[in-house]
């Protein structure tokens, strides 16, 4: 048999031998074992300072009282404290001066993004377009108005809502088909007429008695020549946008059921500081007046 | 016959063998002492040198202004968009290494890598402090902490400290006002950010330069490991000529030569070059990865061989050609056929080629620099009278220290007309040194062929009223048809 190997004497070995081959005891290194006391030290210190022990509601508290709630909440409250000069400037603004004063409306901008990609954008669209039914913010036909004043009302009591007491958004056109109001066939005459009014090509005799229907019916919200009216919110009907489509079919159904749509009022939800925030942002679009 | 074990294992670790370097003088030690002065000069006073920039900007020559990610360097402003300039500079660096390396060997690591310097400074400071080689050593393996002993180690540990307390300063004052800092550091005002960052790099050049030393060029340091890729036999590094100096002995009277005939070479063993070596080591052993080529040995020999009579060089810069050449009895190629070889040569092309590309960069530098990046969401607003619009944000750059006003008019389509945001007319006023951004609407009328197209093609211009810079983006107008 080969010598014995004397570098490791001193160590030993475990005492277990597994034909002929054994097991040396060499110790762990020694910064291993303190790193390892260490770290034992830490978790007894952990369990009592931290939350820790699962009990049947909640973990136990621990020493420090440390919770990532608690710092969620101080992250919060320490990020309003930052906003809160801008916000009371915005809020005690006159309207139409943001625009005059460029770090004010730089901040309602930012502010009012935010806002609008939160609470806005899943009617009106994250470019704030709109859809069928859902006005677009960023052209030039507003129902209710389009200057940061008239924005600023339509969010705070929001469209059609019962909690609006002045009745500063409330308007409810005739369902002229479904109450039997008119015929049928003054309906589609007056259709026709009301499609004449934005240049397309329709038949002659319908649009003259539609022209009848049109007066007697419609001219005192809609106007005399379909200009529409943003005191009761009654949409123009002589230019090229239509809120619920532009084909036959939907100003028929619109004349017909009528229409009624509707939007929060946001004061509810809202701080003033965020609603003009949201004002300023959405008059700032391209459509503002 | 069993082969023998050792007793232990062998280790793995190393101890540290302290170094002594003893004081030198001579041709390549001056040199270390102007380097080091140049060096350590530019690194104190830059942040101290101003440059009027207006009332707007900053006035300091060097700033490295993060709070407001603007990099000032004398009469050039970087902002973030432009850092390609940087890496530019750090190309130009990488690619000077490796033309010194190739030509001149470790010639960064030997005099003006800041390790070399600050090493150097400290042990100056050491020697003034505790005497030269001797006494330190002795003061070394003195056993007992006398009053001697523990006067002369605290009077060096707080010179140390001082020395990395100013090196630790001094780099703060790039990143803000130098002397608003150094008044808010004294009256402790400053930002605990300049106080924590001092402080590290104190420590850092304490530990840097007082202990580890060449620990960190032998160890931590991965340039003495890269070095040998761009190093060649053509490449001058610090040489024993070993044919001329071995074998070495004791300087030897005529008595005692004429009694003793065995030959005898130049070097009478005197340890000169090993006891100044500030890495440790003995070039005599040949060439190896500790040396960092500062020439104090060729200094140290030179200085010996005067003193015996016999000519210098006996420890020189050498290229392995030399060696091979000197051996075979012929004469060293010079040094500048060792330092002007195609290597050099397209080194130095790659190094030129890259400063010449920045340069030519920042003079053609667009005067004003806008984007303008089309509004797709939505592509365009139908307006109540069948007009097609689209928004564009574009983004005007002013990097001036006045505000100036930036007239936005298009170009290239009849059809089309523009309108700003927020704004009266046609010109937007961009304050001093920021980035404005503004919405542009552009408009086509209702059965124009811009309107109805999938799309058409314009120019957005920007002049400046003030004082008729112009500058243009090409863009596109989405039509009805898209």
């Amino acid at each position: 048999m080969a010598k014995k190997p004397t570098q490791h004497q001193d160590v030993g070995t475990t005492g277990h031998s597994w034909d002929g081959i054994e097991e040396l005891n060499t110790p762990l290194p020694r910064w291993w074992l303190w790193t390892f006391y260490a770290c034992i030290v830490w978790g007894l210190y952990y369990v009592v300072a931290y939350p820790a022990w699962p009990l049947l509601k909640e973990a136990t508290p621990g020493l420090l009282g440390f919770s990532t709630r608690g710092e969620v909440a101080q992250d919060i409250a320490e990020f309003e404290a930052r906003q809160a000069p801008m916000n009371t400037k915005l809020v005690s603004a006159e309207l139409t001066a943001i625009a005059d004063d460029a770090e004010l409306v730089g901040y309602a901008n930012s502010a009012g993004a935010a806002v609008f990609k939160t609470w806005c954008a899943q009617c009106h669209g994250s470019g704030a377009d709109g859809a069928v039914g859902y006005p677009s913010l960023i052209d030039d036909d507003w129902l209710w108005g389009g200057d940061i004043e008239s924005i600023h009302t339509t969010i705070t009591v929001g469209v059609r809502q019962p909690t609006d007491d002045d009745y500063l958004r409330q308007s409810e056109m005739p369902a002229f088909g479904k109450d039997e109001l008119l015929e049928s066939e003054q309906i589609d005459q007056v259709v026709n007429y009301v499609m004449s009014l934005s240049g397309e090509p329709k038949d002659a005799t319908m649009i003259a008695e539609g022209a009848v229907v049109f007066e007697e019916n419609c001219a005192s919200c809609h106007g005399e020549s379909g200009e529409g009216d943003i005191d009761q919110g009654a949409p123009a009907l002589a230019d090229a946008i239509w809120l619920y489509g532009g084909s036959y079919d939907a100003i028929r159904e619109s004349v017909y059921n009528a229409r009624y749509g509707a939007m929060p009022a946001w004061a509810n939800r809202l701080s003033e500081a965020e609603i003009r925030a949201v004002a300023t942002y959405v008059h700032t679009r391209g459509g503002g007046q | 016959m069993s082969q023998t074990q050792p007793d232990t294992p062998p280790s793995l670790y190393a101890a540290r063998e302290p170094v002594f370097p003893r004081r030198v003088s001579g041709a390549f030690r001056n040199m270390k002492w102007v380097i080091m002065a140049i060096t350590l000069g530019i690194y104190y006073l830059t942040p101290w040198i101003r440059w009027d920039r207006g009332p707007n900007l900053p006035d300091q020559a060097v700033l490295v202004d993060l709070a407001h990610r603007r990099f000032y360097f004398f009469w050039i402003e970087i902002w973030p968009h432009e850092f390609y300039f940087v890496a530019g500079l750090l190309v130009m660096a990488g690619l000077g290494l490796f033309l010194f390396t190739s030509a001149l060997g470790r010639v960064w690591c030997g005099y003006a890598c800041p390790q070399t310097v600050w090493t150097d400074l400290f042990i100056l400071v050491e020697r003034w402090v505790e005497g030269d080689r001797n006494a330190r050593l002795r003061l070394h393996r003195q056993k007992k902490w006398d009053a001697r002993k523990v006067r002369l180690r605290a009077i060096k540990f707080v010179l140390w400290f001082l020395i990395a307390l100013a090196t630790g300063g001094a780099w703060v004052f790039y990143f803000t006002d130098a002397p608003q800092l150094a008044m808010d550091l004294v009256t402790l005002n400053a930002h605990p950010v300049a106080y924590s960052t001092m402080l590290i790099l104190t420590a850092t050049t304490f530990f840097f330069g007082g202990i580890a030393r060449e620990q960190i060029c032998i160890y931590a340091c991965p340039w003495p490991r890269i070095q040998a890729a761009m190093m060649d036999e053509d490449t001058l590094t610090i040489g024993y000529r070993h044919w001329r100096g071995e074998p070495r002995g004791k300087l030897r009277g005529k008595k005692a030569q004429a009694a003793d005939a065995a030959p005898q070479g130049d070097c009478i063993d005197c340890m000169a070059c090993v006891n100044v070596c500030p890495m440790g080591i003995d070039i005599r052993d040949g060439q190896q990865m500790e040396c960092i080529t500062c020439g104090l040995c060729i200094d140290a020999c030179d200085d010996v061989m005067a003193k015996i009579g016999k000519p210098r060089g006996l420890i020189d810069y050498l290229a392995l050609t030399d060696e091979t050449a000197e051996q075979a009895g012929k004469p060293p190629k010079s040094v500048w056929k060792h330092i002007f070889r195609p290597r050099t040569i397209l080194y130095t092309t790659l190094w030129a080629s890259v400063g010449l590309a920045l340069l030519v960069a920042l003079f053609i530098r667009p005067v004003i620099e806008l984007t303008v990046a089309p509004v797709r969401n939505p592509t365009y607003v139908l307006l109540s009278d069948g007009t097609i619009r689209n928004t564009y944000d574009v983004r005007l750059r002013n990097k001036n220290g006045d505000e100036r006003p930036f007239k936005i008019t298009i170009a290239g389509n009849d059809d089309l007309a523009v309108r700003l945001e927020g704004v009266e007319g046609q010109t937007v006023i961009v304050p001093a040194d920021t980035m404005s951004l503004q919405r542009v609407y552009v408009t086509a009328p209702k059965g124009t062929e811009a309107s109805l197209a999938e799309r058409v093609n314009f120019r957005i211009w920007v002049e400046d009223t003030s004082n008729g810079d112009r500058a243009s983006k090409d863009t596109i107008f989405n039509g009805k048809g898209n």
